[in-house]
Order: C-alpha cells, then structure tokens, then sequence
C-alpha cells in the first residue's frame, strides 16, 4: 500500500513535468490554453492525492481550488482574451523547439541533482516533490523567456505557480491561508495582466513583445 | 531433451517470423481499407505479391555495382535474425543470450546502412533523396530508441529481453512514470522507422514525400521481394518489442510443456492482432507531417527517452 501511494505520487509528480514540456512543444495559442487546463487539473490531482495519503482534509480544498480557478476559470478567461484579441488561431514562430526542450532536460536534470542532495534528510515523498517542483518552476521560467508572444509568458508564469503548489503540498503543513490568498493573487495577476494586453495591443497592434524593446530603444 | 526442445522452439520462432511478417502487412493494409470503406486487399495479397516478384526477372541498371546486387540479401538477413531474436511467444530460448536490444538495434542500424549505401550506388536523384531524408530520420530515431533501452535495462538490470520481459511480469514493478514514456518513445521510434503515416507512407509515390519508396525504386524481381519481406519483417519486430516488454502476458517460458507454448502462441497472434488494429486505427486518424516537421516528431521522443532515464534517477532514490 505504502509503496503504492509512493508510486502514484510518482507518477502524478512526473506527469506535471511532462505536461509542462508539452506546453514548451505546443505553438497553437489554443492548444496553449487547453494544455494549460490539463497541467492545472494534473496539480490538483496530485494535491489531492497527496491530502489522501497525509490524511490532511485542509488539502482538499486547495485542490478544489487549484481545479476550479486553474483548470476551469482561468483557461475560460484566456480563451475569451485570445478570441478578442484575435490571435485564437495563430500559430507562435517559436525558435527552436528541439533547442528548447534539450534545455527543458538540461533543466530537469539540474534540478534532480541539486535537490537530492540538499533534502537528504527528508522523507522521499517530500524530496521526488521538490525536485519535480523545481524542475516546473525552471521550465516554466524556459517558457517565459523563450517565447514572445505575451499571453505565453502569462501561461508560463501560470505554470510556476503550480509547481510552487506541488512544493508546498509535498512539504508537510502549508497553512491553509496562504493557499487561498495565493490563488487570488493569481486571479488578480489575471486581470492585470489581462487589462495590460489590450492596452498593449492598442498600442502596437500586436502582443508580440519584442515591440516593447524596440520602443524602450533597446536592440531585440 | 529440455534443450533439444528449445532449439526446436527457436527454429519455429525463427519460421513464424517470417511466415507471419507478411499477414500481418496485409492485415493492417486490410483494416486501413475498412476504416476507409473500401473493400480492400486479401489477407494473403503480400504473400502473392512476393511470389509474383520472386518469379520475375531482375532489371539491373548499367551503373550498379556489386553493392545494389549484395545489400538486399544483407538487408534481409540482418533483418530477419533480428525478429527471430526478439522473444515472441517464448522467452529463455537457445539464442536468448544473444536476443539483447542493443544487438537488435545495431542489427537494423546495419540494415538501413546498407539500404542507404544501395539506394546511393545506382547514382539517381531519388535514392540520393531517399537516403539522406533516411539518415536525417535515423540520426534522431536511434538516439531515441538507445535512451528507452537505457531506461529498460535500467529498471530491469539486464539488456536481455527475456530478462526485461521476465521482469516486467514479476511483482516488482509498480506503477511507474518512466515506463509510460518509454512506451509512449518507443512507439514513435516504432512508427518512423517503419515509415508509418505521420512520417512517411507506405502506399506513396509522390517523389516529394516519399523516404522509404524512394530508396527502393530501381529494385526489381527477387531484389525488391526481399527488400519488401525485410520491412514486413521490422514492422512485425516493432510490434513484438512492444509485445514482449511491455505486455508481457502469456510468454511460455523455457522449460514448459507444447500445451503451453500452443497457448502462448495463440496469445502471440492475438496481440500482433490488437497491435495491427492500433496501428491501423492511428494511421486512419492522422494527417501525414512534411518532412521538416519529423525532427520535431523525433526530438519528442528522444525528449521523452532521455526524461523517462531522467525520472528513474529520482525513483531509483526512493
């Protein structure tokens, strides 16, 4: 039983990784969205798997609300912001998607071989949890810089917060506090962010942020 | 008389490979017809189609050497002792230490070396065509293949498949992200290398999509038959491979009576017979890629080898 809670954790863990190297693969802005929706869903899974096996009630809720607001209200949001902004059926020029994902990996392995040592101590649910946790913040790092397109960037500062929330559920005894205050500050990130582009667009016509260097007078 | 029994076995396996590989072509061929509501082929049409080619006469262009005359032989020899090492119904054979993936994979590398090396003798501009779209698909597909042997015998501590298949049935295994990578890699490995649809297809020969088909235009006569039988041969590998590591139900092992290598046997067709229907399914459901998207298609599954090796390290930990 013990080995096979383990495992399950395992496999929702890994999960979240490679469903955060499918959104450094996808370059449909819809398909973006939607494999947003499954990386948020695979989260909450996993929160709630972890409540199960650390008998802790509380982390129900914040995998009810990591699937309400995250896999539900969220991808809505966006789906609604690319439709009217009119970019819900371009396909994002990416640069080297081979390159990406061979630093994605170089990025996972860094990862595993800073957090192993350094969490020797601690149980070995806790460590898998924060050397995956790490690996997601990291790609979803890779996935802001590598894309120009702003509402990506958005999704990839998305993704950094579920692997925080993985961080957080496989180290015992986050209070429940700051979970719910979290996931309203992400909302509220929504909004600005959301209000900031269409002001972008009205702007320059475009989400394209490279425009924004060349405005600041930098050399893209 | 245990291992007289096993040579025996060996023999049979090495007949079944060959004498199934072309059914189950025309199987898939089959059911590709019916998802498209057409009536389709006989099930024994590849098996009239390599006896017609047999009986015909080969045409051999002026500028062949030596080379386009060996290589079909070569191709389907190393071929063919590379299906017949992969453990298909029964495992722990007379040959089983030599039925290591590693030897597999060095054996279909060697194969595509020399399809290459012919399809480039005769001095066309197809088969020129043909062999570096090959090598550019082989180039990222063997990395692949590698990392999900890695992860295999990592998990199992043997590069045998008999060992891998022996322990993918034990109770040792659990549930593990790793293996759904593998499989999700080595199933891709599988579709590019037998120039399935989203890389390449089989039916085409429209010269700018075409990779296999290309390097095999100017065979003819009993050539081309065995260059056919040698791809009906990897398909049925891939389908084994697949078979024996990672639904390993139903394998006879060394030792147990006929009555249980009848059954395994018959367990065996049906799998290859589940296999082909998946991938005849997935063919009908899926566009064809151009040829500059299949390094991305690839990368994706080295990325998913190289992250299922990766994931085990952290597992291996626990």
């Amino acid at each position: 039983m013990d080995q096979l809670a383990l495992d399950v954790a395992h496999m929702f863990a890994g999960g979240l990784v490679l469903v955060s190297f499918m959104l450094l693969y996808q370059d449909r802005m819809s398909g973006i969205v939607n494999i947003f929706a499954l990386h948020a869903l695979v989260v909450s899974l996993s929160v709630a798997w972890q409540a199960y096996i650390q008998l802790a009630p509380h982390l129900y809720i914040t995998a009810t609300i990591a699937l309400v607001v995250k896999a539900i209200v969220i991808p809505v949001a966006l789906h609604r912001i690319i439709v009217r902004l009119g970019i819900h059926r371009t396909i994002e020029p990416v640069v080297g998607v081979g390159l990406t994902m061979l630093a994605g990996i170089g990025l996972v392995a860094l990862s595993i071989m800073v957090m192993l040592p350094i969490t020797a101590e601690a149980g070995t649910l806790a460590r898998e949890d924060l050397a995956f946790a790490l690996s997601v913040i990291l790609l979803g790092l890779l996935m802001m810089i590598s894309r120009r397109n702003a509402v990506s960037q958005v999704i990839g500062f998305m993704s950094i917060e579920n692997g925080l929330i993985l961080a957080a559920t496989g180290a015992k005894g986050m209070p429940l506090v700051v979970e719910i205050s979290v996931a309203f500050s992400i909302l509220i990130a929504l909004i600005v962010i959301g209000i900031f582009l269409f002001r972008i667009r009205e702007r320059f016509d475009s989400v394209d942020i490279h425009l924004l260097h060349e405005h600041r007078g930098e050399q893209p | 008389m245990a291992v007289a029994l096993d040579a025996v076995v060996q023999l049979g396996q090495l007949l079944l490979v060959l004498a199934l590989a072309p059914l189950l072509t025309g199987y898939v061929r089959r059911v590709k017809a019916r998802l498209l509501r057409r009536q389709g082929p006989p099930l024994i049409q590849p098996y009239r189609d390599l006896y017609r080619l047999l009986r015909k006469e080969v045409v051999l262009a002026h500028t062949a050497s030596w080379v386009f005359r060996v290589a079909p032989y070569l191709i389907f020899a190393t071929t063919w002792v590379a299906a017949a090492l992969v453990p298909t119904f029964a495992s722990g054979l007379v040959f089983s230490y030599a039925a290591d993936m590693i030897a597999i994979v060095a054996l279909l590398g060697s194969a595509r070396f020399m399809l290459a090396l012919a399809a480039l003798d005769v001095g066309t501009s197809f088969g020129g065509i043909g062999s570096s779209r090959e090598m550019m698909i082989a180039s990222l597909a063997e990395p692949a293949m590698l990392m999900v042997v890695f992860t295999l015998s990592l998990l199992a501590g043997s590069t045998q498949l008999s060992s891998i298949a022996a322990f993918m049935q034990g109770p040792g295994i659990g549930l593990r992200v790793s293996l759904a990578l593998a499989l999700v890699g080595l199933i891709m490995v599988a579709i590019a290398e037998n120039a399935r649809i989203p890389v390449d297809n089989p039916t085409t020969h429209l010269e700018l999509t075409m990779v296999h088909e290309a390097m095999i235009l100017e065979y003819s006569g009993r050539h081309l038959a065995l260059i056919e039988a040698a791809s009906h041969l990897k398909l049925l590998l891939y389908l084994s491979v697949v078979a024996c590591v990672f639904v390993p139900l139903g394998i006879a092992a060394s030792g147990q009576g006929p009555t249980a290598y009848l059954a395994a046997l018959a367990v065996y067709v049906a799998k290859l017979a589940a296999g082909g229907f998946l991938l005849a399914v997935f063919e009908t459901a899926i566009a064809k890629m151009r040829v500059f998207r299949v390094s991305d298609f690839l990368g994706a599954a080295l990325m998913l080898g190289f992250l299922a090796t990766l994931l085990l390290f952290v597992s291996r930990v626990a």
